[in-house]
């Protein structure tokens, strides 16, 4: 079949399975663009902003395991697309980006909206393509979809000259990818198998630390057959909630930085970490030579580069944890650590992280409580960063696999509304929330014009606290609360923007309007927005300040706090 | 494994595709993660669309296990390998200009004939040695030289082969035994 690349392009994508796109057009990459009418199975989805188009493909991936598309056109479309491809890249999201280049004749020249797209992706790309050639054109894609969305996924560019668009080749599409320096590593080592069981017979305080790979694995079974067979403790890392239901008696919860501080002890005295698909983040272990010094290190994991980078390990399994696991449940034998678990329940009763507060005063923690209520921990909630990502993280009972949609490694702001838009259209069968900061929000709200222009009814709950908040709260604790650069003096009125788009707003001030407000926007068909106007000055706790340790934990001061 | 000033160093070879920019995801991959490269030296290798790398790395043992793993991890590189404790020949190859005149003329001829260097080019003041072989001795010779007025230095960086037979291309993907890495 003869085809131009541009049509290439669309069987390609076609034939991946792809339904919907997120782009938005510029010179050249319209030649693509002109060739979409050929093609109306492919929903292309019109953004506001580039960075919109790679957060939304990334939250589609996100939220069905498939590589979300995102195209842009050459120079300031393809940088605009930058903080999205680094924020899949950090979070292992499946994603491919296909982006519009100069002619090849002109390439390095310094021609009209010509960057060095590949040149600037290289470090934040699972992999890049320069397509050189039309021919090329479907033996790039499939490639970029199969490293994409195997392995640990990531993002992948494809970038492609105007002029390799236009031309006409034979269009063959490959059956089977040829890469000889790409093969993940998916059965566990039986032998480190068999040491993991060892350990694991051993242990007397064992935790598993659940990250994001159980999601990526779907190893959600496994995970919960492990726990359950041997009766161990699960800790979420931030990622990993959702991969063990919060309301399971063995859920610890997220341990960490902003994590839950019996989480966080239990690690420090426990003396077997099985972590699962995680990677020891900094949030994580604080200050790493004081990090569970306590316990032997089991990581199973399918990225080797994982294995001892942060923290040292006694037994590392390199694989897919859906296999590696099942290998371990068919050997570990069933056990009991009831002093274990009983000491756990002591540290929850010592150290109650989840108690709100009890205050007539409108709090960000009582609202995502309400949420969790009136959704019944059914939703799929996308957070931005920062305090509200903490309390979204902490206070919302997740109980499915993909339910916080959240940038971890990155810390993204403004993921909340692209992010938000695109795990909606991943999942239309969904209540999508979106918990928003006021200053993230303000990043990528341009995206409300998408949502409304194409009926994309993500709720959004914005805690409106007229700060940078987490910043401001790092000033308070380190820096004697000298606030600087972190107040907004002049937000938009929240409510009056959203109606302006063409959405519903909602203003709440009082505690008494939550739960009425969050069921009339989600009664409402269609976008709808709700501006919580919080207290200004709420902090997250507990906090493990960066660089330390458990010891240094802060927790929110005792006499405030009462049972709800 | 040598060590220089107590940083030890290792000898790394990979077999990657011989690809545009294959070097630039190698080379930016080492500078982003901090890794410190001595010398880098790429050929093609016996099998037309592959080409071979060998790497002077300077770190301890965890440093260089993760440079392994991160080369390994680039999609265009098929296999690596750390060699420095393995029986291999590893060689370098150095071109010297060095300041001559009648009088030091034979005495650098000497020094020359017994590091089994050649000498390539002789003008008026000044002749080129071309001298191969490990990195010390090249760094002896140069030491040596000095004393004449070294005017110009050019290293191509060391390559290294394992002795015997089991170094050939194999040309499905690489499976590692990472069961068996170890975890420093
Ligand atoms: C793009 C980006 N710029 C800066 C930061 C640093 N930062 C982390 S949290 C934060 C404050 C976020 O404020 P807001 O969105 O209002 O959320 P809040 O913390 O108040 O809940 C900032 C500025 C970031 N994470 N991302």
């Amino acid at each position: 079949m003869r085809l131009n690349g541009s049509q290439m392009v669309c069987e390609s994508l076609l034939r991946e399975g792809v339904e919907v796109i997120f782009g938005l057009p510029g010179g050249a990459i319209l030649p693509l663009y002109q060739t979409l009418p050929e093609y109306p199975q492919l929903r292309h989805i019109l953004v506001r902003h580039e960075q919109g188009a790679a957060h939304a493909a990334d939250g589609y991936g996100r939220v069905t395991g498939k590589p979300g598309v995102a195209w842009a056109t050459s120079g300031p479309g393809a940088t605009n697309l930058v903080t999205g491809i680094a924020t899949a890249q950090m979070d292992s999201v499946p994603m491919v980006i296909i982006t519009g280049q100069v002619s090849r004749a002109s390439i390095g020249s310094d021609a009209f909206q010509e960057t060095d797209t590949t040149g600037i992706t290289l470090p934040i790309t699972k992999h890049n393509y320069l397509v050189m050639n039309t021919v090329d054109i479907p033996r790039a894609i499939k490639e970029a979809f199969h490293i994409a969305s195997t392995g640990r996924p990531g993002p992948v560019l494809v970038d492609i000259p105007k002029d390799v668009f236009t031309e006409e080749a034979e269009f063959e599409y490959p059956d089977e990818v040829d890469l000889p320096g790409y093969n993940p590593t998916l059965e566990g080592h039986p032998a480190q198998v068999k040491r993991a069981v060892r350990l694991i017979a051993q242990a007397r305080r064992p935790v598993i630390l659940a990250g994001h790979g159980i999601i990526i694995s779907q190893a959600y079974d496994e995970v919960r057959e492990l726990a359950e067979k041997v009766q161990i403790p699960v800790i979420t890392t931030l990622l990993g909630i959702g991969s063990f239901p919060d309301d399971h008696l063995l859920c610890v919860g997220m341990p960490g930085m902003h994590g839950m501080a019996y989480a966080s002890l239990a690690i420090e005295e426990a003396d077997l970490l099985i972590a699962l698909g995680m990677r020891f983040d900094d949030r994580i272990t604080g200050k790493t030579s004081e990090f569970a010094v306590n316990s032997k290190k089991i990581h199973i994991e399918i990225d080797p580069s994982e294995i001892g980078k942060n923290v040292h390990v006694d037994v590392p399994i390199v694989g897919d944890l859906k296999l590696v696991l099942r290998e371990l449940n068919r050997r570990v034998k069933p056990k009991t650590h009831v002093e274990w678990i009983q000491r756990i329940d002591e540290l929850k009763q010592g150290h109650p992280s989840m108690l709100i507060r009890d205050t007539d005063k409108l709090i960000p923690q009582y609202i995502v409580q309400q949420l969790a209520e009136a959704t019944n921990g059914d939703a799929i909630v996308v957070t931005g960063v920062g305090q509200h990502q903490m309390w979204a993280a902490q206070h919302y009972t997740y109980r499915h696999p993909r339910s916080l949609i959240t940038s971890g490694g990155s810390g993204a702001m403004g993921y909340e509304v692209p992010g938000a838009m695109g795990a909606q259209v991943g999942r239309p069968d969904k209540v999508v929330w979106s918990v928003a900061g006021d200053g993230g929000f303000q990043m990528t709200m341009a995206e409300l014009a998408t949502l409304v222009e194409n009926n994309i009814p993500v709720k959004f709950a914005i805690i409106n606290n007229s700060f940078l908040g987490m910043v401001r709260q790092w000033q308070e604790f380190f820096y004697q609360k000298s606030y600087v650069a972190t107040g907004y003096t002049h937000n938009p009125d929240f409510v009056k923007l959203a109606e302006a788009f063409g959405m519903l707003g909602i203003r709440v001030t009082d505690k008494a309007q939550v739960r009425s407000a969050i069921t009339r926007a989600m009664d409402y068909d269609g976008p709808a927005l709700v501006d919580f106007v919080v207290e200004e000055e709420e902090n997250v706790y507990p906090m493990i300040p960066a660089g330390q340790t458990v010891h240094d934990l802060i927790e929110e001061p005792l006499p405030e706090r009462v049972r709800r | 494994m040598t060590t220089n000033g107590g940083v030890p160093k290792h000898t790394i070879t990979a077999l990657v595709q011989d690809k545009p920019g294959v070097l630039n995801r190698i080379s930016s991959m080492f500078r982003r993660r901090g890794f410190n490269i001595s010398s880098l030296a790429v050929g093609h290798s016996e099998e037309p669309d592959l080409s071979r790398m060998t790497f002077v790395v300077e770190g301890d043992d965890k440093v260089v296990e993760q440079m392994t793993k991160h080369l390994h991890k680039l999609i265009d590189v098929i296999r690596v390998s750390d060699i420095s404790n393995q029986n291999i020949v590893s060689r370098e190859l150095a071109l010297i200009k060095v300041r001559s005149n009648v009088q030091t003329r034979s005495e650098i001829m000497q020094i020359v004939h017994i590091f089994r260097a050649n000498i390539v080019d002789v003008a008026v003041d000044s002749l080129i040695v071309e001298v191969s072989g490990d990195e010390d001795k090249i760094d002896s010779l140069h030491n040596l030289l000095k004393s004449f007025g070294v005017l110009e230095v050019m290293r191509t960086g060391t390559i290294a082969m394992n002795r015997g037979a089991d170094s050939r291309v194999r040309r499905t993907a690489a499976r590692v035994d990472w069961g068996e890495a170890s975890s420093v």
